[in-house]
Order: structure tokens, then C-alpha cells, then sequence
């Protein structure tokens, strides 16, 4: 017995060291290190607080870190409110022959990498766009209109970049849902309303939570839809921190604004889960 | 109100018109782009002035088609290239996770599997800085006391391999997990009972069991190293990804040989999906 106890478990450490090797090396030291330089002066390596606190002193950084917040819950409220008729119908409507079709062409545009399909709107909306030239050869506009760098065009963008990863795990929910509750509170003179509201709801918000949870993350670290799609003034903060790190080569700075990024994401993702009383490795299932 | 359930001709007709309005919403920016890959004209937009492939094949003086286009061409080869490194580092790390933590058991496995899904919740640019910060900070250390400079820990390929795969491996790792919790354990031990040491069980029969999942797992982290833009932005020195060079030309002004890359692109994405999705592979993850 004792010699089988010191023998050494060479399967187990050769799943193991690799695993620990990773998570060490590319995730736990490099977000100590981001921590460290949040905290220290450029030049003299000396500890300091100048990197948050110019943080709070500079209007447009901390005003940036709002309006991205703000807007990050907003989009993921619209994702909500879209995903949920769509997998309603994709579940309960339409015929199941349909429904297998349906689903396929609904995950086979997210294949798609961000950046095309950000590519497309431009396409569409900008001033020399095609829905300018249909607009204007229809007579509804006089003259080309800029459609694109503003806010709404923007918000609209990400709710189209991170819909999918809301849809899917609500279709995954609704498909649960037993038909015959439906049919029941029909048959006992419920309105649809009545319906939506006490049992189609309710039964989703696992889903629409998991959803919301990951549509929130993305939105939120996105840097393409917002730099591509929003305007001069609709800075998102992943650019404040691409502009420190890359443009003015303020290391410590950007490491600071790193790590508020990811406080506030986790943060949020946190109270998600506690509200929901949820953890995270059912999220990720 | 479903599909058992009798419903109003106008129910049905508004809900259906709704999902027809959003596969609309789904496929336009992505049919425009590609349609416009053959439009005769030194812009990505209307008129029509004719089709054509120089887009494709088109050998200046005018028009470079994506074949003779050498900037996006190396572009290209790069992204391949870091594919496949990212697809092979992060095969062996999600599968050695899954079986460190579906077969064993050890002091701290919470702890250690929180880590692993952590990476799904962090944003990409944080990723992508903390260990732009962390690699500069090793570098500089072996710098000042060994005084040999470590070309590989500045920003190039290593560093976008290594950072893709931070995240990557935790999809690999789920993938492969879902499949290994299904596993008949039976099947290992009718094997040692037959004479077969660990060496050979894992290779003849857990492994062969899991490779659906681990190609699969494969397909999709070379798919997602490929698009990969938040994370590499940090990360990449001279030699731009495909996913980096097209924002530049997207970001200042680009000719149509943007749309012949993305509908080459987008064929090639849609058909990997959907062979994926017939597998039953709907994990998007």
C-alpha cells in the first residue's frame, strides 16, 4: 500500500501540468501583472494611484466608461426583447420540419467573422451605400443621407453582432417549455398576454439570463462595431484603452483602464448570477 | 398561440411577416457584400456597372484581384499559419483539461476549473493586453540579468498563438468534456481486463471515442483563431493577420477586393457550419 501511495501518478500530471502551465502562465500572472502596472508610475516603477485617479479626473474617460456601461445594458436589453418572439416562433410555431432549417440559417451568419458582416452595414448605410442609392432612385430621399457614425447605427450594429449568443440558449429553453401548459392556460381563457407574462417568461429567464450574461461581455469588450459603425463622438472605452496602449504608449494608464473594463464585467456578471442564483459553470454548459 | 393551438389568420400573418422582416435583417448585410464582389467598379457600392471577376483574378493596372493582391495574400498565409499553431496548442490543452477534469480528482478542482471558464468572460482586449504586459515584462527581466534579448516574447507570432489560445483551449476543452461525461467507463476496464496497459486504453479507446469531438473541438478553434481580431490587435508585431489588415483597409476606404475576400470567406464559413450543424454540433461556443 505504501509504495502504491508514493508512487507518482504520471497520467495525472501529464493532464495536469500542461492544464496548470496554461492557466498560470496566460491567464493568472498576466491579470497580477495588468494589476501591478495599474498601480505603478511609468518611468520609476514607484507605486501610485495617478492611473485611477486620472481616471476620475479626465471627463471624457470616465464619461466613456459610463456611456459604454449604459450602452452595453441597453443593447443586451434590445437582444432580449428581439430573441424572444424569434425562438418563440422558431419553437413553438413553425413546423417542426421547418424549425430544424430555421435554426441552421440562423447560426450560419455568426459564423461569420465580425468584421465582414460589420463590412456589410457599411455597405448598406453609408452615404454612397446601396440604401442610399435605393432611397434616392425611389424619390423618398432628395439627396444621400449619412447613416452611419452615429449612435442609433451603432447600438444597432451590436445588437446584430451579439444576438445569436442570446437566441440559442433562449431556443434552448423554449424548447422545455410542455406545450400543454400553453394549451391548458388557453383552453382556461388566458390571454396572450396573460400567457407571455406568467408562464413564457418566466420559464425563460435561465435562458435569457446565460444569454445575457455572454451578449453583455461582447458588447461590452467589443472594439470593431463600435470603432467601425459609431461616430466621432461615440468613443467606446476598448478604444480608450487600444488608444493608450497603442497611440500614446501609456502602459500603466491603459492597464488601469484594463482593469476597471474588467471589474465592471465582472461585476455585472456576478450580480447576474447572485440574482439569478446561478453559477458560473452552468452559464457555460 | 402554438403550433396545436388554433390562432387568428392575423396572428399568424404579423408573427411570420416579424421572422421574415429579421432573417432580412439576418442576411442583408452579408448577401449585399457579396453580390458586390462582382460589381465592375473601382468601389464597393451602386451603380451596377457590369459583372465581373477582376475582383478575383484581375491583374492590374487597374484592378488587383484577391489572387494578385500581395498584401492580403501574406495576410492570408499568416492568418492560416497561426490557425493551425492555435487549433494544435489548443487541441492538446482543452483535451488534456478534460480529462483532468472529468477523470480526476485533486485538491483545489473547483478552484482551478473556475480559472479554465474564466476566459469566457473576460473580455478580448484584456486578454490580449495583460499578456502583451506580462511577455514584455518577463522579456525585460531576462533582458537586464541574462542580457540576451527574447526576440519571441516581444509582439509577433508567438505571442498571438499563445494569446488566441488562452481562450481557445476553454471552448476545446468544453467541446470534448461534453462528449467524455458520456463516455461508458465499462469499454477501459474490459480493456486492462484484456491485458491493455493505460498507454493503450487512453489511445484505442477513450481517444477514439472522443474523436468526433475532438475534431470538432479542432475545426472550431482553427475557425475562431482565423476571425480572431480583440485579442490579436495587441499581440500582432509586422505580420498582420487577415482579420487586422482587412480593418485597416475597411477603416480608411477599400475597393472591392474586400468584398471577393469576404465572399470567399463567408462560402467558406457557411459551408464548415453547416456540415458542423448537420453533425449535431450546435454548440456555438
Amino acid at each position: 500500500m505504501m509504495k502504491n501511495r508514493r508512487h507518482i501518478k504520471w497520467g495525472f500530471l501529464f493532464f495536469f501540468l500542461p492544464v496548470v502551465l496554461w492557466l498560470f502562465l496566460l491567464i493568472v500572472l498576466p491579470h497580477l501583472e495588468l494589476l501591478r502596472l495599474s498601480f505603478t508610475k511609468a518611468n520609476t516603477g514607484k507605486f501610485t494611484l495617478d492611473n485611477y485617479l486620472a481616471f476620475f479626473n479626465e471627463p471624457i474617460y470616465w464619461l466613456t466608461f459610463v456611456r459604454t456601461a449604459g450602452y452595453s445594458i441597453i443593447v443586451t436589453f434590445i437582444v432580449m426583447v428581439i430573441s424572444l418572439p424569434v425562438s418563440f416562433y422558431i419553437s413553438k410555431i413553425v413546423k417542426e420540419r421547418i424549425s430544424g432549417a430555421l435554426m441552421i440559417l440562423i447560426l450560419v451568419p455568426f459564423w461569420v467573422s465580425e468584421l465582414i458582416r460589420v463590412y456589410g452595414w457599411m455597405i448598406l448605410l453609408r452615404e454612397s451605400g446601396i440604401l442610399n442609392h435605393f432611397f434616392v432612385s425611389i424619390g423618398l430621399f432628395k439627396e444621400p443621407v449619412e447613416m452611419l457614425y452615429n449612435d442609433i447605427t451603432m447600438i444597432m450594429g451590436l445588437v446584430y453582432t451579439s444576438m445569436l449568443f442570446m437566441v440559442v440558449p433562449v431556443i434552448g429553453v423554449m424548447d422545455d417549455l410542455d406545450n400543454s401548459l400553453i394549451e391548458a392556460a388557453y383552453d382556461l381563457g388566458a390571454s396572450k398576454t396573460a400567457i407571455w407574462r406568467t408562464i413564457i417568461i418566466p420559464h425563460c429567464a435561465s435562458g435569457l439570463v446565460n444569454g445575457g450574461i455572454i451578449v453583455f461581455m461582447l458588447v461590452l469588450g467589443s472594439y470593431l462595431t463600435p470603432n467601425l459603425m459609431g461616430g466621432k463622438n461615440s468613443l467606446w472605452f476598448t478604444e480608450q484603452i487600444y488608444n493608450q496602449i497603442i497611440l500614446y504608449f501609456n502602459w500603466n494608464q491603459g492597464a488601469a483602464f484594463g482593469f476597471l473594463l474588467l471589474a465592471l464585467s465582472s461585476l455585472i456578471i456576478w450580480v447576474l448570477l447572485k440574482l439569478t442564483k446561478q453559477n458560473l459553470k452552468e452559464v457555460v454548459k | 398561440m402554438i403550433r396545436s393551438l388554433p390562432s387568428s389568420k392575423r396572428y399568424r400573418g404579423g408573427f411570420t411577416l416579424f421572422i421574415v422582416l429579421y432573417f432580412i435583417f439576418l442576411f442583408a448585410p452579408l448577401v449585399v457584400t457579396m453580390v458586390l464582389a462582382f460589381n465592375d467598379s473601382m468601389y464597393p457600392s451602386l451603380p451596377w456597372q457590369g459583372f465581373t471577376l477582376d475582383w478575383f483574378f484581375g491583374n492590374g493596372p487597374e484592378k488587383y484581384g484577391i489572387f494578385h493582391d500581395q498584401t492580403n495574400l501574406r495576410s492570408l498565409y499568416t492568418s492560416f499559419k497561426v490557425a493551425l499553431a492555435v487549433m494544435i496548442v489548443s487541441t492538446f490543452l482543452g483535451t488534456c483539461a478534460a480529462f483532468l477534469f472529468e477523470q480526476e480528482n485533486f485538491r483545489f478542482k473547483n478552484a482551478l476549473y473556475f480559472l479554465m471558464i474564466a476566459p469566457l468572460v473576460i473580455p478580448g482586449v484584456i486578454l490580449g493586453i495583460s499578456i502583451l504586459m506580462f511577455s514584455n515584462t518577463i522579456g525585460l527581466f531576462i533582458e537586464n540579468h541574462m542580457n540576451v534579448y527574447a526576440s519571441f516574447l516581444g509582439p509577433g507570432f508567438p505571442l498571438v498563438v499563445l494569446g488566441q489560445s488562452s481562450f481557445i483551449s476553454t471552448i476545446v476543452a468544453l467541446v470534448v468534456s461534453a462528449r467524455l461525461k458520456k463516455f461508458d467507463h465499462t469499454l477501459e476496464e474490459a480493456a486492462y481486463n484484456l491485458g491493455a496497459n493505460k498507454a493503450e486504453v487512453l489511445w484505442f479507446i477513450t481517444l477514439k471515442y472522443l474523436r468526433p469531438s475532438i475534431i470538432g473541438g479542432a475545426a472550431m478553434a482553427f475557425l475562431m483563431s482565423f476571425e480572431n481580431f480583440n485579442t490579436t490587435i495587441f499581440l500582432v508585431g509586422s505580420q498582420a493577420t487577415l482579420p487586422i489588415n482587412m480593418y485597416m483597409q475597411v477603416r480608411d476606404g477599400s475597393t472591392p477586393v474586400i468584398n471577393a475576400i469576404s465572399f470567399l470567406l463567408i462560402l467558406g464559413t457557411s459551408i464548415f457550419a453547416v456540415i458542423n450543424l448537420s453533425k449535431g454540433n450546435k454548440k456555438i461556443l
